[in-house]
């Protein structure tokens, strides 16, 4: 697709408290992510991927530098303008999955079609089409607490996609499942990226599950440290492990 | 949009059943007990005014001695017959008058006795004081002109004498006078400074002065009015023909009273309404009281939801939307809360009323005030809580635990 790039971060900074207490989460990261990208966001803890994400996400703005979503400089809307354009064009997933409690499958994956103002039975309409796109449409009137693990999870990224969002963020997916359950979800999560073409960027601290993705960025002390595009097509995963182990106590 | 985050607000109250309800108590019980007061209150203030107006109709009293307690030179003298002859002849707003006199004695019929009033008076006594003869028949002019020792008893005499005997033409003795039965008075019941209106016998005034009384005073002149705005004006009038005839200079204060009984009822009814305004204020507070157990649990459930509240921003929701779903929901427990109210505030007052024999009015206007100052509570109490809500940080709300 030609014209302006999905994202594309030029020297953002992110600072959070003041004087001696400030931390700079980012410190002028640059990076540009295209349609179709499954990038992997990686870096110790306190590197700013988390926040990264954020920006990204429109759900925080940069202190300075420029994050342009198709072109549109994020830091100058406001709040409700924001919000608009997580409505509208992200989905996003979280490691704890944020499912409503005591609210079944269904009723959590027609939330996001609520604040579109659509009406009723095309909202239930769809959350089954999504729901059966996890294949989850036996579960729909299962509350979380009925659901494993990994079911809420793919209850949550069916949330995630019934508003056909045109870029995912995911923030630790996997993060509290087991290994067989990481695998289902990467797997659905690789499959949304090639068949629905839905850019996907994903924040992972696990370089296996990186593996997946068509692209690894990583992040340490607020700055890209590095990143295994260009070349993406190849698929070079930049290998980590004892950048991340550095971070942690 | 609006209905959608009414069912949400409806699905989330459904959630917390229990709470919910214990939340909703306080309005109910609020809205409830204002209802409740209110409507017992205007029972008691109706109650009154009917009773009032059981005593006769435009009715006005007059007696003598003065209205004002206090170093007084000496006792009234007594009322004439010719004063309400005169009152009769000269107060053109005047449409009845009946001249009365009465003391207790004991009413003997066969082996049994009873003590109660004898009234001396005339025809116009039944129509001023709104009587009617359940049996027999009023006094004829003879009876009356000539003194016979006739009587009519009240309800309440007949009952205690005669049982369910017919009493027409007994003869019982009232003291010492042997006096027969005409008539039978229809029952009043009970008036509102709680004597028995029943308990009573009339002979002709001309045979109580000549036999029982053996003087010719008259105690207390029962004026009807020509109209129910003629009152005050009869008053006025009456008062000014009694002066005059009573030789009251004009320095001197008056030595007789005349009362009005619809200004009577008004005070009372002045008296009840304050009262019931005041219980009813009372009741408002527990009103305000309940609007703050909303504002608890709306908090509570604010920090509850936080994550749900940062997931909701993060989809899309503007500030405003979830302001407006937090508002929602306390405006509709309170509601809710509110109509549950009226109900529970009306089963208390019917079921109170039947109990105090009050009469039972529904007040609407009442009704609507309550109802839309509980919704007003679910505004102002649920404002707060839900502003915090909508002004939270998206990322700050989803991480937390």
């Amino acid at each position: 697709m030609s014209g302006p790039p999905l994202v594309e971060l030029r020297d953002v900074t992110k600072v959070y408290g003041q004087g001696e207490s400030e931390v700079r989460a980012l410190a002028g990261a640059n990076l540009r992510i295209d349609d179709g990208e499954f990038v992997a966001v990686m870096g110790a803890s306190g590197s700013g991927k988390s926040t990264c994400l954020n920006v990204v996400g429109c759900l925080d703005q940069p202190t300075s530098g420029a994050y342009l979503f198709r072109g549109v400089d994020v830091g100058a809307l406001d709040l409700d303008q924001l919000a608009l354009l997580r409505k509208h064009y992200l989905g996003f997933v979280f490691q704890s999955y944020n499912l409503l409690a005591r609210t079944t499958a269904v009723e959590n994956v027609e939330l996001p079609l609520i604040y579109r103002g659509v009406s009723a039975s095309e909202r239930r309409a769809r959350a089954m089409q999504a729901l059966s796109d996890v294949g989850l449409e036996s579960r729909a009137k299962h509350t979380p607490a009925e659901l494993s693990g990994g079911q809420q999870q793919r209850v949550a990224i069916a949330r995630a996609i019934v508003t056909a969002p045109q870029m995912l963020l995911a923030d630790e997916p996997t993060g509290n499942l087991d290994s067989a359950r990481k695998v289902d979800i990467m797997n659905l999560l690789v499959d949304l990226n090639r068949t629905r073409k839905i850019t996907i960027v994903m924040v992972t601290h696990e370089p296996d599950m990186a593996e997946y993705t068509t692209r690894t960025v990583l992040f340490k002390d607020g700055v890209v440290e590095s990143d295994s595009k260009p070349g993406a097509e190849d698929r070079t995963v930049v290998r980590s492990g004892s950048d991340q182990s550095k971070g942690l106590p | 949009m609006i209905w959608a985050t009414i069912l949400m607000a409806i699905r989330e109250i459904r959630r917390n059943t229990m709470r919910s309800i214990l939340t909703t108590l306080g309005i109910v019980i609020g809205v409830g007990s204002v209802i409740a007061m209110v409507t017992l209150g205007r029972g008691a203030t109706a109650k009154i005014t009917a009773d009032i107006a059981s005593m006769g109709t435009n009715l006005l009293i007059v007696m003598p001695g003065a209205e004002r307690r206090g170093p007084t030179s000496g006792a009234a003298s007594p009322l004439k017959l010719d004063d309400a002859r005169a009152i009769e002849r000269e107060v053109a707003a005047v449409s009845k008058v009946a001249p009365t006199s009465g003391r207790s004695a004991l009413v003997v019929y066969g082996n049994k006795n009873y003590n109660t009033g004898v009234t001396g008076t005339t025809n116009e006594y039944f129509a001023v004081r709104g009587f009617t003869m359940a049996l027999g028949q009023s006094f004829s002019d003879a009876q009356l002109q000539g003194g016979t020792p006739v009587c009519i008893l009240g309800a309440t005499v007949r009952k205690e004498l005669f049982g369910p005997q017919d009493p027409i033409g007994a003869t019982l003795r009232v003291g010492a006078v042997p006096c027969t039965v005409v008539g039978v008075l229809s029952s009043k019941g009970q008036s509102t400074f709680g004597s028995d209106q029943d308990d009573f016998i009339v002979m002709p005034l001309s045979a109580f002065h000549r036999r029982i009384a053996g003087n010719t005073d008259v105690n207390t002149i029962f004026v009807s009015a020509v109209s129910d705005k003629a009152t005050t004006k009869a008053k006025e009038q009456i008062s000014l023909l009694m002066r005059e005839r009573r030789h009251l200079a004009a320095a001197q204060q008056d030595d007789f009273m005349v009362q009005d009984m619809k200004e009577i009822s008004k005070t009372l009814g002045n008296v009840t309404g304050a009262l019931t305004a005041l219980l009813g204020a009372i009741a408002g507070v527990s009103l305000l009281v309940g609007g703050i157990g909303i504002m608890n649990i709306m908090l509570v459930s604010v920090t509850e939801r936080t994550r749900e509240i940062g997931l909701r921003l993060a989809i899309g929701a503007r500030g405003s939307e979830v302001l407006l779903q937090f508002l929602i929901e306390a405006i509709t427990l309170s509601t809710l809360g509110g109509a549950i109210g009226v109900l529970f505030g009306l089963g208390i007052s019917l079921a109170a009323t039947r109990a105090l024999k009050l009469p039972f009015t529904v007040v609407p206007d009442i009704i609507l005030i309550a109802f839309a100052f509980s919704a007003t509570v679910g505004v102002a109490f649920g404002f707060l809580p839900a502003r915090k809500a909508s002004r939270l940080n998206p990322i700050a709300a989803l991480r937390h635990e």
